[in-house]
């Protein structure tokens, strides 16, 4: 496993590496915790698992503590989520609040809403706890997000880790109807109302639609079986799934071991960080204490959900402002977007496809979306082999592109969930507002991808400028023939390399339709889209610098420019400066080809 | 494109051999003959190691591992403050935040203590690993996901001997009684789950409390019901709506249930408005209303938020969940947002002492669409 | 003794004691109750004056008489006939800084007030004066200690919740109107925003939410004004939508900075 501490030599010395060397006596205490780990090891043969985890490789880089957010989050609403069981009445039996908040006093109310009242008022420390509840999950849906924006954009959901992705999509899913499930536990007067839109959408599924609803209400909304049926999803059915499918995540994390940036000394077929003992399981163990503190700080000083304040649910008030937590915004959202004329007649039934496409389609597909990209890509790209290193998002420029077309539209959804209080706080129209987002839907996703994928063009043309010609250092140097250029500071190999470490990249080929014994290929027409959506990824790739590049660049400006213009690419702007004593030769050429030519397409 | 495979870019960075390459491309692609010049870069390795100041200076090291230290006292006495806060702040007492105002105490200062209890723990650790701990990185090799062949093939000896041994293949009727078996029994475990779920809907959306108790021949008497005062149950007198008014309405005996209230509601509700008859564009809607006052059903045709948002200038009804506009000048059409159908008008009269009255009930559905709600 | 059972039988008796009764009933009705009491107190110098305040500050948009006036361009109405809206609707419009209304807009925004009591009080006396309208109600009417805070609420989430939402912090209504925030408004004004219906609001008269009722949502709203903050700030008391963006761009950007650090190599 590691290279460090293994001499390359004798076989005899790794049949001893696993050996520990005696050297010394063991203390009194390292005595009695090997006694305790001893007894355990008698009867477990653990030594060599917790051996080989300890050992572990973690690379390290801010953006993957994204995911322990999401991992710790959940870990905080687990165990507060187990104190809240404690006081929770999950039951809709009616009952008269006599606690100490006194705008409820003598309000009829559910069991569910009063024993919330009591954890927020009358269990000291309970509104902490509650609002730790929340505020994690809240993180929990954003840490898994960002984990699973830096995941796609950097391509770590190539081969071998698609299964892993599935899973964390599937994690996603859960994720937000577990946090939805939550939200409708208390049976306030919002939650109550996002209920009450779940009751709505859940009936206008085609044909079944009644059907399913009283199954899940037990008859009539609400009904009193929707409360301890959710409380039984919410604490026991959804924690299940997923705890269980979030060890699977991590187990196939440790097999597949983390992925890794580029950078010098790493390579696809190691992995470069730190230990698990001691320096990684003290800093995410002590990364698990940040996010704990941070929220509960949070939860000190921030009001989440004051589910005092909504009133007990009640089917004729409602609230301004009535949203689900955001990340149901993009639904809700959905649902005010589409209009009603999508709801259809058809020989004396109703179709409500305004509901139906904004609520039960939308949901399961942004997950599907999700969920299927990689073999999308596997099967655009053909690249079949294992992916250890990450990409730097600019070095693919189309999946970049296409992720903050996603991002994008997946925004407008949930900010138009926020459209009552955008317009409010910003003094407009809600129905401009509204229609802003309808034209936007179809509107801002194509022009992100397009933003997105000329500014990694850009910045891949940078890297390639840089990597070529250096940073300019202000120098400027006369020359022996009275020509003056400005003198560029090398970068170090270690600098280079990130720069020109990504692989190049070119559109897929047709083959030809007809093999050489003339015969048509069954699969040329599947091929044909391959190839066409090869094209749309790779047509425009900016490919990394090669040494033959460089060592022209170095040579001759002039040489460079012939190289890079198979590539189109244009970085040089003036050329006689990068090697000193080239001047006179090919200065016209140059002014000629490289400095306008290559300025003026630089603009396009 | 595909030099990796046929350059052997050399050091680490090298992707031949039997894992991490192969890429299939339709293409093998233009490989350009290098003349001597490698193809791609060479990784330069692991560049010099950095030496902190922790490292080298013993007094940074010391300085270093009292902020550590001092870091988990902080913890400590978050631990404490938390406990002492816990026995002694009256739930009641207040604290002033800047920014927020008058805060309940307890809630705020157990909340910061526990932070700091917690913070000082995270933040202290950190700290230990990043001045102190060894921060020479180490490096573990990667291999291929993919088992060797060797225990691929004997994966498949395996499941190919049980096959053989239990002669599974040979007897085509254990085969198909078992796979007919082993699909069958989850049967008795989900059909109570899903017969016990809930009663069939039948007619139960199409109706709601201004219909009437049920007979036993299952007609409804239809009855005429005063409208109520919602939620103080009173009943309205014709008078008492004067222009620009509006009244958050259930019917009478609604709110004297003793159970299934909410159920009742939730398809009952009604909205009272009255307008001047000249307003109202439709003589359906004033036929159904009295001398101008109408009333509608508050519960929104698209998934059931009370329609409240009465504008008594412009007579819109909007709904606050997703902004379905209805114009009650022109029976209730949806005039902006995702909502369909009007919301259904309730027909009202005034009984003999002048108290308002339904004319019977809704004559459609209340509430969102659903599939056998019917073209009314 | 005699004599006083014949006059009870004279046919005028009956007719004298009605009116003996009616009169009881009107002095004790007008004892009690206590919204034309303060009408009446008006004289006609403060009619006088109010009309001349009005004339100064109203009458290019209401008309020289509060007749109303409509703009050139259809049946858009650049002010509102008043008579008969009575001294509640001008001591809430101006008493808010409503009216006189700066500049068009599709509805008056509260602003600082303009004028004094006494000035908004003679200008009520003006529009009282030109038909009968809901009278300013009495500090009783409005003292949130007499009501009960809890029956406020539920009148509340019934009547008021679905436009200023469950806090009172306002909402959105159709092309850029709104409901306000109720925060900061006393409880004459809210009174008096129930009983006349400004603007979008829909009228909430007495024989739909009874004087003690409006005392109850007065009570109601004040009681959560002056309660502490039981979870720290309220974010504005929007709802779920501001919680979203806390968490993502406060919660995110603690602990991205976190992250950061701890990865960042010690000097």
């Amino acid at each position: 496993m590691s290279t460090e501490s293994i001499p390359a030599g004798r076989p005899a010395d790794r049949l001893r590496d696993g050996d520990t060397p005696v050297t010394h006596a063991p203390s009194a205490a390292a005595r009695k915790v090997g006694g305790v780990a001893g007894w355990i090891d008698d009867r477990t043969n653990g030594a060599r698992g917790i051996n080989y985890l300890l050992r572990k490789v973690f690379p390290h880089h801010w953006s993957f503590m994204l995911g322990e957010i999401a991992m710790y989050s959940l870990i905080i609403c687990l165990l507060s989520g187990a104190l809240l069981t404690i006081w929770f009445v999950p039951s809709a039996g009616h009952t008269v609040y006599d606690g100490s908040y006194v705008p409820l006093r003598g309000t009829q109310m559910s069991e569910a809403y009063a024993s919330t009242l009591d954890i927020s008022f009358d269990v000291k420390g309970g509104l902490l706890i509650r609002q730790i509840h929340h505020w994690a999950a809240l993180m929990f849906l954003v840490g898994l997000t960002v984990h699973m924006f830096r995941v796609f954009f950097t391509g770590a959901f190539r081969k071998p880790r698609e299964l892993n992705w599935v899973i964390g999509t599937v994690l996603a899913l859960l994720a937000a109807i577990e946090g939805f499930a939550g939200y409708s536990l208390p049976d306030d007067l919002l939650s109550g109302t996002g209920i009450r839109a779940m009751e709505g959408f859940v009936q206008t599924a085609p044909v079944i639609g009644s059907y399913l609803a009283y199954a899940i209400f037990g008859g009539p909304f609400p009904g009193e079986a929707i409360i301890p049926r959710l409380y039984a999803a919410h604490v026991l059915l959804i924690p299940a799934i997923l705890v269980g499918l979030f060890i699977a995540h991590i187990v196939l994390v440790a097999v597949h071991k983390h992925t890794q940036y580029p950078g010098p000394g790493r390579t696809n077929d190691n992995v470069v960080g730190h230990r698990v003992m001691p320096v990684y399981a003290a800093t995410a163990g002590g990364f698990f204490f940040i996010v704990f503190g941070v929220i509960t700080l949070i939860s000190a000083l921030f009001t989440i959900n004051p589910i005092w304040a909504y009133g007990p649910y009640d089917p004729s008030p409602v609230t301004a402002g009535s949203q689900p937590d955001w990340y149901m915004g993009a639904y809700d959202g959905a649902l005010r977007l589409l209009p009603g004329w999508l709801e259809f007649q058809i020989g004396g039934n109703t179709l409500s496809l305004n509901i139906a496409l904004g609520a039960l389609v939308l949901l399961p597909l942004v997950y599907i979306v999700l969920g299927s990209y990689p073999f999308v890509e596997k099967w655009v790209t053909g690249d079949d082999r294992e992916h250890h290193l990450l990409d730097r998002p600019r070095n693919n420029p189309t999946r970049t592109g296409i992720g903050m077309a996603g991002i994008v539209a997946y925004s407008v959804f949930m900010f138009a969930a926020g459209n009552d209080i955008m317009a409010i706080k910003l003094g407009m129209s809600i129905n401009d507002i509204t229609w802003v987002f309808r034209i936007g839907l179809f509107v801002l996703p194509p022009l992100a991808f397009w933003v997105t994928k000329r500014i990694c063009l850009s910045l891949q043309r940078r890297d390639r400028d840089l990597a070529l010609h250096a940073r300019e250092s202000g120098r400027i140097i006369r020359g022996a023939d009275g020509s003056f250029h400005e003198r560029h500071d090398d970068l170090t190999d270690y600098e280079r390399w990130i720069l020109v470490q990504h692989e190049p990249v070119a559109p897929l080929q047709l083959e030809p339709e007809y093999d050489e014994n003339g015969v048509a290929r069954p699969a040329a027409r599947k091929d044909r889209l391959r190839a066409k959506l090869s094209h749309f990824y790779f047509k425009d790739a900016v490919n990394p610098v090669t040494p033959a590049e460089l060592a022209a660049a170095h040579h001759d400006g002039q040489q460079a420019e012939a190289i890079e213009a198979p590539f189109d690419y244009e970085g040089i702007e003036g050329d006689s400066d990068h090697t000193p004593g080239n001047g006179g030769v090919g200065a016209d050429t140059n002014a000629g080809r490289g400095g306008i030519g290559s300025a003026s397409r630089l603009r396009e | 494109m595909n030099e990796q495979d046929s350059t052997p870019t050399g050091g680490e960075v090298t992707r031949t051999g039997e894992f991490g390459s192969g890429a299939v491309r339709l293409d093998q692609g233009h490989i350009v003959g290098d003349g001597g010049i490698p193809e791609r870069f060479q990784n330069p390795g692991f560049p010099p190691h950095a030496v902190r100041g922790a490292d080298l200076d013993e007094a940074a090291a010391k300085r270093a591992e009292r902020i550590v230290g001092g870091l988990f006292v902080m913890s400590i006495l978050g631990t404490l403050g938390f406990i002492v806060a816990y026995f002694a702040i009256d739930s009641e007492a207040t604290i002033f935040i800047p920014g927020t105002g008058s805060t309940n105490a307890v809630h705020a200062v157990l909340g910061i203590c526990m932070a700091l209890s917690l913070l000082g723990i995270g933040l202290g650790a950190v700290q230990w690993a990043k001045t102190l701990m060894n921060d020479h990185e180490a490096v573990e090799e990667r291999h291929p996901q993919r088992s060797a062949d060797a225990d691929r093939a004997k994966f498949v000896e395996i499941m190919s001997d049980g096959d053989r041994e239990s002669q599974l293949s040979r007897r085509p009727l254990i085969k198909y009684a078992l796979g007919g078996a082993l699909g069958l029994f989850a049967v008795p475990v989900v059909l109570p789950l899903i017969g016990g779920l809930g009663p069939l809907p039948g007619d139960d959306l199409s109706v709601s409390f201004w219909n009437g108790e049920q007979e036993e021949d299952g007609s409804y008497p239809n009855e005429p019901l005063r409208l109520m005062r919602d939620p103080q149950n009173t009943p309205i007198k014709a008078s008492e709506v004067t222009i620009g008014s509006v009244f958050h309405v259930m019917p009478e005996g609604l709110l004297d249930l003793e159970e299934h209230i909410l159920e009742a509601k939730a398809k009952a509700a009604v909205i009272v408005m009255r307008l001047d008859p000249d307003d109202i564009k439709s003589q359906k809607e004033k036929d159904w209303g009295h001398q101008g006052i109408v009333a509608y059903s508050k519960i929104c045709t698209h998934v059931g938020c009370p329609v409240g948002l009465y504008e008594q200038q412009t007579h819109h009804l909007l709904c606050p969940c997703h902004q379905s506009t209805f114009d009650v000048t022109q029976d209730c059409k949806v005039i902006f947002g995702p909502a369909k159908r009007p919301l259904p008008q309730l027909p009202i009269t005034v009984d003999d002492e002048g108290y308002l009255i339904s004319k019977g009930p809704f004559r459609e559905a209340t509430g969102p669409s659903f599939w056998e709600r019917g073209s009314a | 003794m005699n004599a006083l059972a014949a006059r009870r039988r004279h046919p005028a008796a009956i007719a004298i004691l009605l009116m003996l009764g009616l009169l009881v009933t009107g002095f004790a009705y007008a004892a009690v109750a206590p919204q034309p009491a303060k009408a009446e107190t008006s004289s006609a110098e403060d009619v006088a004056a109010g009309k001349q305040l009005f004339q100064a500050n109203c009458a290019s948009c209401h008309g020289v008489n509060a007749e109303g006036r409509a703009t050139g361009n259809g049946d858009k109405i650049a002010g509102p006939a008043l008579a008969g809206v009575g001294a509640a609707a001008v001591d809430f419009q101006m008493g808010t800084g409503r009216m006189p209304m700066r500049a068009p807009a599709v509805q008056a925004p509260r602003g600082e007030t303009q004028f004094t009591q006494e000035e908004i009080d003679k200008v009520g006396a003006y529009i009282a004066s030109l038909a009968p309208g809901p009278a300013v109600p009495s500090e009783e009417d409005v003292d949130p200690t007499k009501g009960d805070p809890a029956k406020g609420g539920e009148l509340f989430r019934v009547n008021c919740a679905m436009c200023h939402n469950f806090a009172g912090s306002g909402g959105a209504l159709t092309r850029g109107k709104y409901a306000p925030s109720l925060e900061g408004v006393s409880g004459k004004h809210i009174y008096e925003a129930m009983e006349t219906g400004p603007q979008s609001m829909p009228v909430f008269n007495d024989g739909n939410i009874a004087p003690e009722d409006k005392r109850d949502i007065i009570a109601f709203l004040k009681t959560i004004e002056d309660a502490p903050q039981q979870g720290g700030h309220a974010l504005g008391s929007l709802g779920p939508v501001t919680e979203g963006w806390f968490a993502w761009f406060f919660g995110l950007g603690i602990l991205v900075a976190a992250a950061v650090w701890l990865g960042q190599k010690s000097a």
